[in-house]
């Protein structure tokens, strides 16, 4: 990696293709695809890796191997009754290879998402095929989707992050990404999912990972997302200052807008936004995401299109850096990063941030480079990071203990573990808010305390999203142009004179 | 709103005493609970007390906590697509039990993989065991409705609402 990080070990792998990518000022982005027929996925694979864009691959595995059901997801390739994802676990190492030979490489990295509480089975699986990069957590993947209880999540995600962390002793370079930037997907305010993120990556790190990424879930209000990427990468940097790590957001994670134009503008709005608030990665939604599965092309529609979004808020942040265009974001003009490469001009300035090391900001962006409004997240999240660290050296244990005493609490859980007292709610404008914080160790709502909300002030939290991204679509662009279903995707020349190859390894 | 074992508080100023205990679950395969959560919250308003689930529910939990607390309904919400053959087998299990054999025993959300078959699909269930299917796409008053007839000391529901299917992130 270059740049002027301390102590951060330069690395192939996963973690060291995006670190390429955002030293060449490219946000990577990355489909969620799994088929279960093993010539299907390599194909989703190829068209992944050729699309128009930095990208990385994904196996995204079944429900079956999710929970660890192998003998149903045997039965299902037997039966031929179909899966909702690729089973690693049941295909033999020889077929993943097959799936993967030629494909996957330094140049392409895959990394398998899966969604499972115990996933041990799973790491074992992906380490036999050569792949070193996967996500999850152990609250991230217990609470939100299982009912495992939350003492044999942390074990178990104890025992696979300690297996993922060896194969680092046989040159692999394994990576793992945090899932706690989404939690419920919806509703939960960002100072608990930036704590979530932020807890789980350093759990990674006590286990012996040391390529981390940082997960965030696009929410409802851009400046209230761009505050807490912001607090994210900054408190990520605090607390792992001898880890690879970058930050990855996921597109809108909740209900999505059902047409077409909708979806799209939202994931533009997600490019946009990755590259303003300095996530290096991006995990793109399609435009058939309300109603199905989305097929190969459609991701690969998305994934050009995020590209393309981003490339173009790329230059305009430039161009705002420059000249300091009238009415555009302010910039903080000085510190540029080493790492933001040729337009920006390179040479490792002072950190703007006036950190010793430099904070070169994951999307290549100076640290501190945009002047968010502080709305209290960053300290929101300390203080939760805070009171759990507090609780014990071991984080699993702290984690437990915490869930115990309500000290976590995600809004709408229905876990068994989860204490289940905490109610958020969402401003008309899409800034989500506390209504009740129960026992977390944060300050109560300031001001009048937003009502607790009922069936119908749920649904309408539930497709905020969707409505307005769905209105804007059909009230038209204000100033861009739509692009065409199906049309290909212009490229601006800064994105395709950074050719994947160039991203790859400089050694094997 | 509380959950697990625990009986759910009312809507606010409801009236409690006619009220149902309303078990509020999914099926095994399932991860979804947004349409937990939201059906929870209908059903305090209009004056039930609920005991949630949650995520996951495997068939033994379902009718041992259904037979534990004898409630006067169950509701079976699911919308991965596996409902329909996930909900034969729950109420097969739940009908088994002579202390549930007449529990009025609802099911809905998405139920089916194919958009198509939701009248096949509701036959089959009824003939199962349930005494109301209400599918993504039915009429939007059918379950509050369905509430009323069985509980008519009920609150009316609000706007003759709707249950929508409410689904989640995938990961």
């Amino acid at each position: 990696m270059t740049g002027p990080r301390t102590g951060a070990v330069a690395r192939g792998g996963f973690g060291g293709f995006v670190a390429r990518a955002r030293a060449a000022g490219t946000l990577v982005v990355q489909p969620r695809m799994g088929m279960a027929d093993p010539a299907r996925m390599r194909e989703g694979l190829r068209a992944v890796r050729d699309a128009r864009a930095v990208t990385v691959g994904t196996l995204t595995l079944d429900s079956y191997t999710r929970t660890g059901d192998l003998a149903a997801a045997r039965r299902a390739l037997a039966d031929g009754t179909g899966l909702n994802g690729y089973p690693i676990a049941t295909h033999s190492t020889a077929t993943t290879r097959a799936v993967l030979g030629g494909v996957a490489d330094g140049g392409f990295p895959v990394q398998v998402r899966h969604g499972s509480p115990a996933p041990e089975h799973i790491v074992r699986a992906l380490l036999a095929a050569g792949l070193d990069a996967t996500e999850g957590g152990p609250v991230s993947y217990c609470l939100p989707y299982s009912r495992t209880p939350l003492r044999e999540a942390v074990e178990a995600w104890r025992k696979s992050c300690e297996l993922l962390a060896s194969a680092e002793e046989f040159g692999a370079s394994p990576h793992l990404e945090t899932f706690g930037g989404c939690l419920m997907g919806q509703l939960c305010p960002p100072g608990l999912l930036v704590a979530m993120s932020v807890l789980e990556a350093l759990f990674f790190r006590q286990r012996g990972l040391r390529g981390i990424s940082l997960s965030y879930a696009q929410q409802a209000d851009p400046r209230q997302d761009e505050e807490a990427l912001t607090a994210l990468g900054r408190l990520a940097a605090e607390h792992l200052p001898d880890v690879d790590h970058h930050l990855v957001l996921y597109a809108y994670m909740g209900v999505f807008p059902a047409t077409p134009g909708g979806a799209r503008l939202l994931l533009e709005d997600a490019a946009r936004l990755a590259v303003r608030a300095g996530a290096a990665r991006l995990i793109v939604k399609t435009t058939a995401e309300a109603h199905r599965i989305p097929t190969v092309a459609e991701n690969v529609r998305a994934l050009e299109t995020a590209a393309a979004a981003a490339a173009g808020e790329h230059a305009r942040l430039a161009g705002s850096v420059r000249g300091g265009v009238r009415g555009e974001p302010v910039l903080a003009g000085s510190g540029r990063g080493g790492g933001y490469g040729g337009s920006l001009g390179t040479a490792g300035g002072a950190p703007a941030d006036g950190r010793s090391g430099g904070l070169v900001r994951a999307g290549g962006l100076p640290a501190g480079a945009l002047r968010v409004e502080d709305t209290g997240i960053e300290a929101e999240a300390r203080a939760l990071i805070g009171a759990v660290l507090d609780l014990d050296a071991d984080i699993g244990r702290a984690l437990v203990r915490a869930f115990a005493a309500g000290y976590l609490d995600v809004p709408y859980c229905l876990h068994p573990d989860n204490a289940g007292r905490t109610r958020t709610s969402l401003t008309p404008d899409g800034r989500l808010l506390w209504s009740d914080t129960g026992s977390l160790p944060i300050a109560a709502p300031r001001g009048p305390r937003p009502p607790i909300l009922g069936s119908a002030g749920l649904l309408a939290a539930l497709s905020h999203v969707r409505r307005s991204y769905d209105a804007r679509a059909a009230a038209g662009p204000p100033t861009r142009t739509p692009l065409a279903p199906g049309r290909p995707v212009p490229l601006p020349s800064r994105t395709t004179s950074t050719p994947r190859r160039e991203l790859g390894p400089t050694t094997p | 709103m509380e959950q697990h074992g625990e009986t759910g508080t009312t809507g606010p100023g409801a009236v409690v005493t006619t009220g149902l205990d309303v078990v509020v679950t999914t099926v095994a395969s399932d991860s979804h609970t947004w349409n937990l959560v939201f059906l929870q919250l209908l059903l305090e308003e209009l004056g039930h007390r609920v005991t949630n689930l949650g995520a996951c529910v495997p068939d033994a939990l379902l009718v041992a906590e259904c037979a534990r607390l004898a409630p006067g309904l169950i509701v079976v919400s699911s919308v991965n697509g596996h409902g329909f053959p996930d909900g034969l087998r729950v109420a097969a299990a739940l009908r088994a039990r002579p202390e549930l054999a007449r529990t009025p025993l609802v099911i809905g959300g998405k139920l089916g993989i194919e958009g198509t078959g939701a009248d096949a699909r509701r036959r089959a269930l009824l003939a199962a065991g349930f005494d109301g299917v209400f599918e993504e796409g039915g009429s939007p008053g059918a379950f509050p409705a369905f509430l009323r007839a069985l509980a008519p000391g009920g609150r009316p529901p609000l706007d003759g609402a709707p249950v929508p299917v409410v689904s989640g992130a995938r990961r």
